[in-house]
């Protein structure tokens, strides 16, 4: 059975479509409406609790096609408020799925909007911002209401409502030769590819994001993993003070909302994108060695170039211009804004978790990286 | 890294004739690669022997040479340019090949010549599928385990560790035979000894079958700093078993998981550095078992392909144009995005709609061949469209193939599967034909289960489960009333891909009051644009298709607008030529100002290029679609206060567009009115108006029954041509010399005969039966009329062939050799009245057949027919004469008169030299190993080429090289001819004998030759005679050219096995007595002469014959 049901942005534009997912009680759903324009991949990027706070608009029309599968999850639910498609798949075909994207999203109690014209949305999204929104089966009125009084992201401490409340230990996967490192990853919205390629270097602690600097370097961690996370990095309580008081004292890589953190930690500044970078097919820019990784991103928020004391900028996204990794000059410290570790998306970058590595090794790296030409060295496909 | 400029020169080869396997796709990229190039300031030196390519055009390189593509001329055309490097990965397989000759035979180091995009280590790694092999399991990659046996216990031996399925495959066996599957051990045994049996090397090939695995391919590009990236995946509907080429396609994939994509992404990446293709676009092929994801890589192309072509339409992406930057030593991040200007070439284009791509094959005009589709392409053509479902798309597919079909079922069509059980549909639908997708529907409405047709023909579960939407959603609107539809169902039928068409057709309401009715609902189509990066950036380039959603993406525009409908998918009979029609008109209406706008559905053409027009709409050529366009365009005007829509073309693409004429609003056809164009295919009124202007005709009359038949043929006499009034490309034509024949092909015709489904036989659908003038020769005349009176003969083309042969098969020759001065004046006079009497505005073709009398007496001429718009021949012409007729002629369609355009500087004067240039077509006899390989009324060929030089016999030559034929300068030619061609038989042998050759004959043949004195050094028997059999000489190598010119003409003419043993065995084989006599004068020309080779560009300056002189 159809249910009707639409989306209304604060700014008051309206979409119409049928409501999929799970019913929300009120019969409304609300968020940041932000697009993303990945091929495959949605279950992890509906996964990903970088998502918090947030509706995903997908940008191809069909989504749920291959089902979801238990390997695919990166985190333990999702955080996202809801998912707009133009088509939901009613019938999944994959050999790796164990069930249907829509009964998950159900079991999960994430509301959907599917038959809208996700072109026009994000037509709009892209020249009006990244703006809050309301859907769902409730009166357009309701909607309008909701939209106006969802706040967003901006200043709201999302992490808070995405990170673990107890620490998790992860043993390494790293087989022969050299002995495995030890890493504690801060959670502030860790995704679960993350860890699995921190293992293959460290047995990996995952703790809260308020644990503090003490306590972390009381672990003794050859290093300290810095994770993406939702939302407004100047928001995240406590964060900024935690890595100060771990740069310097420890080998320190960061990811995305790590990223930004680690950029603030130094002095950097932040701020919102007019519609974020959401997908997986952005090009990157190495400035060491001048090739171009294919990245996977999600992210509003970003810093601000040149803002950074005491760091080099590494990388730059080659669409806008805008700052994609940076690297401490005289702190073993680096961080990159995009998604290395991919789940979704391309395997171009993921040298850089060798890097980490190394530099836990005491190397202090200047390897930038590889090499053009040497990206995959063959066949890597792991 | 910027471009070089250590180059200043570059030869780009083409791929030469349009053969299966390899269309217009390599005009599209060789066109684009010229552009570039050009703009980049180096010196473009192009080959390619095909005349209807737009890369051909003059003004595409500065040097092109229009000659055949072989070792000789391609090493005399280095010896004459001295090229800095040579790119050959954007002509195809022919480029390829010839490239590697050319590094093989020496030539590129003799001439210090570097080659670029793909290096010979490149090229013989992915070409030498054990090189390939070793390559990928040299990195990793997994390839489908396989072997050789030598004994049956060996065979037996690796069928167990590889595990069955296996593919068995005899080593050293031409055309596949004896190659199988074996599912099970018997199976196995049987078919190895079979094979050990049939291989003359005792060996066989054991390869793990993958048939009913999932295939997908990936578009991947690298430059010369080793950044690579997808450009598009697609997956396969029809699994692996069935040519990608003649499978329905989509992109992107669908029903991979990205861990699974992203696994391809890294073995295609490892795969293209491991060949070591430096820079350019690759297509890497892989198969998926859908039972657990394993996956093994197929093959892949170190260069541009049908593919890539497509992918380039699909995402909006310019695989080629980028290639031949990368080639030049740019990067991918140097290159701008031409869609979004703002954002650099170095990225994965993702996009928000579905692209299905659909084949287009000509079974039909094979008797014979088996429709069953395999691991060889056989499809002639193909259609793309874009919509933003895969049922949408799928269903604009299926209409765009102009097959008569209006969608996935829901049509008339949709009867023929009625007579079938369920069990005997889904037997058929088990077996992959052009009928399957309609097989699926069908089956899926009796209530079949989706599992049930997976396990059938292993088509994807999801794809079937939206076939099975489609047949939900008709089931729905069946029971909705018309008059009851809402807003919201329309557009979710619309949504579905359902045309007005089919709507109609539920309904059994006309399809005009759909449309009606739709409307008046507020339910239009929008259109949307294909950006490269799903909306993410605005989108600067305006290519758009139809789909039903809440806004579209058309700007407003106040510029007067041309609309040009293009050609659809090509077939044979209606292919490049008209293409290269359409482009031309853009080109030329863009140079007037007019803001130029092309619908087209072809993916492998330069017309749908963004580049090519102002404003390209991907869509189907049907009423519907195009009706769409032209609102959504006068919309456009109207907001921008613009004139709105100052014509529409439609005699440029052959009869796809011709055929909307009448349905398109009134005013808006420019060039010849629709009224005339009927007025030339109406028997009655051009048989009248040919009476008016005094120009005979063979004599003829219609028949809708047999007897009426006979009737006319008693009156008239045999042999006579006989065709139905309205099928295309000669479909169904023949000539026939006894009252049986005749009765027989009348049967054909009827409603119960074979051709019964293309309409049968009415007073209003007569049969038109000519007598058919033997011995004549056909000439071919294009023509330009304009609107104030006056005529230009473009060129009169004498065939070589005699009529009766489809024009379209048949070689030609500008200017005629055989035809006296004052016939062709005759002829060109003829046209004149024709044209004028036509009120034609813009191109006409007249055929006329020419019986000749010898010295002294006058020719005699009859007029066979006129068309009034675009012909085939017209690239051809425009080559040969250096006149841009189809621009001319478009402007002349604008109301420009001819003196306007000369005093432009458009219409300049015909190139003055002593050259002949010939055209030859190109069949695709060795794709169809079971069909008969003659010549008839009826076109087969798929394309053509052209050869030019001073004398008929240079040219001829030259044309029969092009066309993969040459000539041979030695050894033996076999000849069995009809008793009325032996006298000319006696002329060629002379001419064969005089050049040292041997001849061998049938015993007629012999006998004939013999008495005439010309030496026989073999007499061969026929098949069922006693002696050396004339099948086993051929099949030994011991002919390099055969002449057989067969009694009568239908498919069952005899000496079929002779020429189907020269098809196999790829001797050159002539089936008239005329091409015979073209032949023996070439072979003599051309021992006399040295091999010259000239750019169109001097031909078109001016080449006089003294050259020939200077040169003997």
């Amino acid at each position: 059975m159809i249910r009707p049901a639409a989306l209304v942005l604060s700014d008051g534009e309206v979409f119409e479509g049928e409501a999929i997912g799970a019913d929300s009680p009120s019969g409304i759903t609300s968020g940041e409406v932000v697009f993303n324009t990945v091929l495959t991949g949605y279950q992890e990027v509906i996964t990903d609790p970088s998502y918090a706070g947030q509706i995903i608009t997908f940008t191809y029309p069909h989504i749920g096609n291959y089902g979801v599968a238990p390997a695919d999850h990166e985190s333990r639910r999702p955080f996202c408020r809801g998912v707009i498609v133009r088509d939901m798949a009613r019938r999944r075909s994959n050999w790796r799925s164990t069930g249907d994207l829509e009964a998950f999203l159900v079991n999960q109690g994430i509301a959907g909007l599917a038959g809208v014209d996700t072109r026009r949305l994000t037509t709009h999204i892209r020249d009006a911002g990244a703006m809050p929104g309301a859907f769902g089966t409730a009166s357009e009125s309701d909607l309008r209401a909701a939209a106006a009084a969802e706040p967003g992201t901006d200043g709201i401490d999302l992490v808070a409502t995405v990170t673990r409340s107890e620490s998790e230990h992860f043993t390494s996967t790293r087989d022969g030769g050299k002995p495995p490192h030890r890493v504690v990853a801060l959670d502030f919205g860790l995704k679960a590819t993350i860890v699995r390629h921190l293992r293959t270097i460290a047995h990996v602690e995952v703790v809260p994001a308020s644990t503090s600097a003490a306590d972390i370097l009381a672990r003794q961690p050859d290093g300290v993993f810095l994770s993406n996370g939702p939302g407004d990095p100047e928001a995240v309580a406590g964060a900024v003070g935690t890595i100060s008081g771990l740069l310097g004292e420890v080998p320190i890589f960061g990811i995305c909302l790590g990223h930004q953190l680690l950029a603030a930690a130094l002095g950097g500044e932040t701020y919102k994108l007019p519609f974020g970078h959401h997908g997986g097919n952005h090009p990157v820019r190495n400035l060491a060695t001048g090739a171009v990784e294919i990245t996977s991103q999600n992210h509003n928020f970003c810093v601000a170039d040149s803002s950074i004391p005491g760091a080099d900028i590494t990388h730059i996204n080659l669409n806008d211009h805008t700052v994609e990794g940076l690297r401490c000059r005289d702190l073993p410290a680096f961080s990159v804004q995009y998604h290395p570790e991919s789940g979704p998306g391309p395997h171009d970058s993921r040298y850089l978790f060798a890097q980490f590595d190394e530099l836990m090794d005491g190397l202090h790296t200047t390897e930038p990286g590889p090499a053009q030409g040497q990206l995959l060295g063959g066949a890597t496909h792991a | 890294m910027p471009k070089r400029t250590d180059i200043e020169s570059i030869l780009l080869i083409g791929s030469g004739p349009i053969v299966i396997g390899q269309a217009c796709e390599f005009d599209y990229s060789g066109t684009q690669a010229c552009r570039v190039l050009r703009d980049e300031g180096y010196r473009v030196i192009l080959a390619n022997s095909n005349p209807a390519t737009i890369m051909t055009d003059p003004e595409f390189a500065d040097a092109t040479y229009v000659e055949p593509l072989s070792l000789e001329v391609l090493t005399g055309i280095i010896q004459r340019e001295q090229p800095d490097v040579l790119l050959p990965t954007l002509g195809g397989q022919t480029a390829l090949n010839l490239a590697m000759e050319l590094i093989e035979s020496g030539v590129v180091d003799k001439y210090g010549v570097e080659v670029i995009g793909a290096d010979q280590t490149a090229i013989s790694t992915a070409e030498d599928r054990a090189k390939f092999r070793q390559a990928m399991i040299d990195i990793g990659l997994p390839v489908p385990p396989s072997a050789t046996a030598h004994t049956l216990d060996e065979a037996v031996e690796v069928m167990e560790r590889i595990g069955l399925p296996v593919i068995i495959r005899p080593a050293y066996i031409l055309g596949g035979t004896g190659t199988g599957i074996a599912h099970t051990p018997e199976q196995g045994r049987d078919m190895a000894a079979h094979g050990l049996a049939a291989s003359p090397i005792s060996e066989i090939l054991i390869e793990q079958s993958i048939a009913g695995w999932k295939e997908y391919e990936l578009e991947v590009m690298r430059d010369r700093a080793d950044n690579c990236v997808v450009v598009c995946t697609i997956e396969n509907l029809d699994p692996m078993g069935v040519h990608t080429g003649d499978s329905i396609t989509v992109a992107p994939a669908q029903t991979l998981s990205d861990v699974e994509y992203q696994a391809l992404r890294d073995a295609a990446f490892a795969c293209i550095r491991r060949v070591g293709v430096e820079t350019g676009g690759s297509n890497i092929q892989f198969a998926v078992n859908p039972e657990n994801g394993e996956f093994v890589i197929i093959e892949m192309n170190p260069r541009v392909s049908r593919s890539s072509a497509l992918a380039s339409k699909a995402t909006g992406f310019p695989i080629a144009k980028i290639a031949a930057r990368l080639a030049v030593g740019y990067t991918l991040d140097e290159i701008p995005n031409d869609i979004t200007e703002k954002t650099p070439a170095c990225f994965e284009p993702v996009i928000d709609y579905v692209v299905t791509k659909v084949p287009r094959w000509a079974f039909e005009k094979f008797s014979g061949v088996s429709g069953v589709l395999n691991t060889q392409m056989q499809s002639v053509g193909e259609v793309m469209s874009i919509a933003r479902t895969f049922t949408e798309s799928l269903q604009k597919g299926l209409r765009s193939l102009e097959l008569g079909r209006h969608g996935l079922n829901a049509d008339p069509a949709e009867a023929a599967y009625n007579s079938l059980s369920d069990e005997e549909l889904l037997a058929a639908a088990a077996v992959p034909t052009p009928e399957r997708i309609f097989q699926l529907e069908a089956l899926l409405r009796r209530g079949l289960t989706v599992a049930e047709l997976f396990e059938a023909t292993k088509v994807d579960p999801w794809f079937c489960d939206q076939i099975l939407q489609i047949t939900e959603e008709r089931a729905a609107l069946a029971e909705c009333d018309f008059d009851a539809m809402t807003p919201r169902a329309w557009k979710r039928a619309k949504q579905f891909g359902f045309s007005d068409e089919q709507l109609g057709y539920l309904w059994d309401v006309p399809a005009a009051e759909v449309r009606k009715a739709r409307i008046a609902a507020g339910v239009e189509a929008t259109f949307k644009t294909v950006d490269t990066c799903s909306a993410e950036f605005e989108a600067e380039t305006p290519y758009h298709y139809s789909t039903y959603e809440d806004v579209g993406e058309v700007a407003p525009s106040d510029r007067a607008k041309v609309i040009i409908l293009g050609s659809g998918p090509n077939r044979i009979g209606q292919g490049i030529e008209f293409d290269y029609c359409c482009v031309h008109a853009c080109f030329a209406l863009s140079e007037a100002g007019y803001e130029t706008i092309m619908v087209n559905c072809n993916p492998e053409t330069v017309s749908t290029d963004y580049d090519t027009s102002d404003r390209l709409y991907f869509e189907p050529l049907t009423e519907e679609d195009v009706l769409n366009v032209i609102d959504v365009e006068l919309r456009s005007s109207q907001i921008a206060g613009g004139p709105g829509i100052a014509g529409i073309v439609v005699s440029l693409g052959g009869q796809t567009p011709l055929k909307l004429a009448g349905m398109l609003p009134k005013g808006l056809v420019v060039g010849t009115s629709p009224e005339s164009i009927d007025l030339a295919e109406d028997r009655e009124r051009w048989n009248a108006l040919c009476a008016r202007l005094d120009i005979p005709q063979p004599a003829g009359g219609t028949a809708a029954t047999a007897d009426e038949a006979l009737a006319v043929a008693d009156r008239i006499g045999y042999p006579v041509l006989v065709r139905p009034s309205y099928v295309l490309g000669g479909r169904a034509m023949v000539i026939v010399y006894t009252d049986e024949d005749l009765r027989e092909a009348m049967a054909e015709m009827a409603a119960s005969g074979s051709l019964g489904r293309e309409g049968g036989l009415s007073a209003e659908r007569p049969v038109l039966i000519d007598r058919f003038l033997e011995d004549a020769t056909e000439v071919d005349v294009d023509a330009i009329r304009d609107m104030y009176g006056e005529v230009l003969i473009g060129g009169v083309m004498e065939h070589v062939e005699e009529a009766g042969v489809h024009s379209g098969d048949s070689a030609c020759m500008l200017p005629p050799v055989h035809l006296s001065e004052a016939t062709v004046a005759l002829l060109e006079r003829h046209v004149k009245d024709i044209a004028s009497a036509l009120d034609v505005v813009g191109l006409i073709n007249v055929q006329f057949a020419v019986k000749q009398f010898g010295i002294g007496a006058a020719d005699q001429v009859f007029v066979l027919e006129a068309n009034p718009r675009a012909s085939r021949t017209v690239p051809f012409v425009a080559k040969a004469t250096g006149v841009p007729l189809v621009k001319v002629a478009t402007r002349v369609m604008m109301g420009s008169s001819l003196a306007d355009l000369r005093q432009e500087g458009l219409l300049g004067n015909r190139a003055n030299g002593d050259h002949i240039s010939v055209k030859e077509a190109v069949l695709p006899f060795n794709k169809f190993p079971e069909a008969d390989a003659i010549l008839g009324p009826e076109m087969k060929s798929t394309g053509e080429v052209m050869g030019i030089d001073l004398r008929p016999g240079l040219a001829f030559a030259k044309s029969q090289i092009a066309a993969g034929a040459p000539l041979p300068a030695n050894g033996t030619v076999l000849m069995s001819l009809a008793d009325r061609d032996k006298a000319a038989g006696v002329e060629m042998a002379r001419g064969f004998t005089g050049l040292g050759l041997d001849i061998a004959a049938t015993s007629g043949t012999a006998a004939a030759l013999s008495e005439a004195g010309v030496p026989v050094a073999e007499v061969v028997a026929k098949v069922g005679e006693v002696g050396t059999n004339v099948v086993e000489l051929i099949d030994d190598g011991r002919v390099q050219l055969v002449v057989n010119t067969p009694r009568g003409r239908g498919s069952r003419a005899d000496g079929d096995h002779i020429r189907r043993a020269a098809s196999r065995n790829r001797v050159p084989l002539l089936t008239t007595a005329s091409a015979g006599l073209a032949a023996a004068d070439g072979m003599v020309d051309w021992a006399r002469h040295q091999l010259r080779v000239r750019t169109l560009q001097e031909y078109h300056r001016g080449v006089t014959s003294d050259q020939l002189a200077l040169e003997l």
